[in-house]
């Protein structure tokens, strides 16, 4: 009785070990199989279809013998899902940067190489580069792909049946709700609270630079030499408190998507935009839109705009393919890379110093303020939100609860100003 | 609920030879075993181990002790979230027990009523919000408690109730209430079914007897029912509030990981998910949100042993 059970086991156990190694045996064949296979690891599902289409059939056609798959992740989800994958392995060759501390910290656990060597990152200005590069500068670990920029994009045929001209200064474009609100049609500002995001991004980073003076005030910031309890934080909280009785009904309930067919649907008046938006908006509004620059303070001041770094590409340091992904990271460098970007996903503008043409209007009118305003990147974004309380948090729970009445632009100032003075080392003084 | 079973089986009968026996029961655990083992006990006691230890910024691990600990309970960073998410899991939990298992219990009552016709129709879909994933149903809410163009203001509207309205989802008064509400919707089927299957285990000769005896309808509830149902309300109650502690789906897909408006939604399960894996520019730490998970376990383990110390060994078992 128990030998025959044993034999049966054993017979078991050389049938499962036959099996595993014809297992072994094919994935050791698909490993070879794909050796020339880059794999892009990205949060930006909602551009597959260009890559896949336009721009991965363009490298082809200067190095067919690389294949590239472009595999992306929900925006809210990457960050950890590309963690998760790194530390196990399993990760893909190219890793799509998000701007600063995030990737600097893969740099540092040594999931990203340095890109100093790769041919094309001299196409790229200090500032293009500052996103992806250790705090000395010494050391570029992502290919800058593009910045995005903030501004309102306004409903042009409201506007021309309210005989409104797009506001210069705040004045004005108070001035241009009131009038929307007294003809009690539309929503002046399509905007919500719910996901937070939108008033730290879409409200304070997109009216604020033009209080603290762009990189003026950033740089003050990370030096110590200004407080979120100065004057232009708190005005620009202010100004944020302003807007809340021209946003829709149940504003505090509403997300982004809501806001964007409120939009969309030609219900809302001005939509506080990132210059994403806009291939969506193309895609979806059935009337004309256009786009005025954050309104500044006084007139004749001097116009700043956040035109953020966002997105990078760099190698993930256990890829088995490192030249063919090198050769990859000189294209995205490359003039032609800029122009199939720019026009493919308006909104999203390169940041090599290649010129492009923007083909659309809006989009060019987005990356036209570039010459007539100053350039600025979020104020969170580099070096402030090393720490526990997280900068970038803060800003976002505080911008949510100013325009929900919840707290006053003096107070959310005071709770962004110490939290960060808790740990960062300029700001306790 | 008996025992007769296992005391029909006299021991003495047991063979001598029954060497056999003890690989037969190493055989038949060890699948359960070994997943078990593998899949949970392992992990556990990995993450507690992972506690113990502070990451750098170049990954490297040192052990620290109980220093993660220490940070969570008196950093008033950490502990101010830790205590704001542990107090909202309180209230999440006291929703629940309170209308989830209310309702469970009424229903599952309204359902034995021995003249009721369609019980199982009434009974399939009370259950169907069980089986529907959190995502559709946090979605659902949303687009029928969406201010712009949900059917819940319209519905209102048309009552002559406008006013009533609000946006619950986005007001730090309320955003937590109607969260634990939408749980309570969906998983009152469970209380439900439990209590109903224990309600009519209850054999008829009982409540006949106590009607005989005079007792009206209410007494026989209180008093012959609900004594006899006392196992299963304790077992639906622990179960809550593991389900409700280990929580995180529903809050996460309605008001993301950041759980606003100014952490009124924040629970320990939001707490966990943005400590150990960050959040936008915030950097998960692998450690410290190990740390939190292994709070979350002591939680949970002392709610457990409450109840079992404390109420389970008082209940008595009836069979019948």
């Amino acid at each position: 009785m128990k030998t025959l059970h044993s034999k049966a086991f054993r017979r078991r156990a050389r049938q499962l070990l036959a099996t595993a190694s014809v297992v072994a045996a094919a994935l050791a064949f698909a490993n070879t199989a794909s050796a020339q296979t880059l794999t892009i690891e990205s949060w930006r599902n909602d551009d597959a279809d260009v890559w896949n289409t336009k721009i991965i059939p363009a490298f082809n056609k200067k190095h067919p013998n690389i294949k590239v798959q472009f595999k992306a992740d929900p925006p809210t989800e990457y960050n950890a899902a590309l963690n998760a994958r790194l530390a196990g392995g399993t990760a893909g060759d190219l890793i799509t940067c998000r701007p600063f501390d995030a990737s600097l910290d893969l740099f540092k656990k040594g999931s990203l190489v340095s890109v100093n060597d790769v041919k094309g990152l001299e196409n790229f200005s200090d500032v293009a580069k500052s996103a992806w590069s250790t705090d000395d500068g010494k050391t570029t670990f992502c290919m800058p792909m593009a910045s995005v920029i903030h501004g309102f994009v306004y409903n042009k045929e409201i506007f021309d049946e309210l005989k409104l001209t797009p506001p210069k200064t705040v004045a004005e474009f108070h001035a241009v709700l009131d009038k929307i609100k007294a003809d009690g049609k539309y929503t002046p500002i399509a905007m919500g609270t719910a996901d937070q995001w939108e008033a730290a991004t879409m409200g304070l980073q997109n009216i604020g630079v033009n209080y603290w003076k762009g990189e003026e005030g950033r740089k003050a910031l990370i030096e110590g030499k200004q407080k979120f309890t100065d004057k232009p934080y708190v005005d620009a909280f202010k100004e944020l408190a302003s807007w809340a009785p021209y946003m829709g009904d149940g504003y505090k309930a509403q997300k982004y998507p809501d806001t964007q067919n409120l939009f969309t649907l030609g219900r809302a008046a001005i939509y506080p935009a990132g210059s994403w938006d806009v291939p969506i908006f193309r895609k979806q509004a059935d009337f004309e839109f256009d786009a005025f620059a954050p309104p500044v303070v006084n007139a004749g001041d001097k116009c700043y705009i956040s035109d953020h770094t966002d997105i990078a590409i760099g190698i993930n340091a256990k890829s088995q393919n490192m030249d063919a992904a090198k050769t990859f990271l000189s294209w995205v460098a490359s003039p032609e890379f800029a122009e199939i970007y720019a026009n493919e996903l308006p909104g999203f503008f390169p940041l090599s110093k290649a010129k492009v043409e923007v083909k659309d209007p809006v989009a060019a009118k987005f990356v036209g303020w570039r010459g007539t305003c100053e350039s600025s990147i979020r104020n969170s974004y580099q070096i402030l939100s090393r720490g526990t309380p997280n900068l970038e948090n803060e800003l976002w729970n505080v911008s949510a609860q100013v325009m929900n009445g919840a707290m006053k632009p003096e107070e959310a100032a005071k709770k962004a100003q110490d939290g960060l003075a808790s740990w960062y080392e300029p700001q306790k003084k | 609920m008996t025992d007769i079973t296992a005391s029909s089986v006299p021991v003495t009968d047991v063979v001598p030879t029954r060497s056999r026996f003890s690989i037969h029961i190493a055989v038949f655990l060890a699948p359960a075993l070994a997943i078990y083992t593998l899949f949970s006990i392992y992990p556990l006691i990995d993450t507690i181990r992972l506690s113990l230890y502070a990451g750098d910024e170049t990954g490297a691990r040192s052990f620290v002790g109980l220093q993660n600990f220490y940070t969570l309970l008196t950093d008033p960073n950490w502990s101010g979230q830790f205590w704001n998410a542990f107090s909202n899991n309180l209230i999440f939990f006291a929703i629940h027990m309170v209308v989830q298992n209310g309702i469970g219990l009424g229903l599952a009552m309204l359902l034995s009523l021995p003249r009721l016709t369609g019980g199982s129709v009434y009974r399939t879909l009370i259950f169907l919000p069980t089986m529907l994933s959190v995502v559709i149903i946090g979605f659902i809410w949303q687009l029928m408690l969406n201010p712009l163009w949900g059917i819940a203001p319209s519905l209102l509207k048309a009552a002559g109730l406008g006013s009533l309205f609000g946006p619950w989802l986005g007001q730090e008064s309320t955003a937590l209430l109607t969260v634990s509400l939408i749980s309570v919707w969906q998983f009152v089927g469970i209380p439900m079914m439990l209590i109903y299957a224990a309600l009519l285990n209850i054999p008829d000769d009982l409540l006949d007897a106590a009607t005989v005896d005079g007792a009206g309808p209410f007494s026989v509830f209180w008093f012959v029912r609900l004594p006899l149902i006392l196992p299963t309300l304790g077992v639906v109650s622990v179960l809550t509030f593991v389900a409700n502690f280990n929580a995180f789906d529903l809050i996460y897909a309605i008001k993301g990981a950041l759980a606003g408006p100014n952490f009124s939604t924040d629970i320990l399960g939001t707490f966990f998910y943005r400590t150990f894996f960050g959040f936008q520019l915030q950097v998960g730490s692998p450690t410290m949100g190990a740390a939190v998970a292994t709070a979350m376990l002591i939680i949970i383990l002392i709610g457990v042993l409450i109840y079992l110390f404390g109420v389970q060994r008082k209940l008595q078992r009836h069979s019948f």
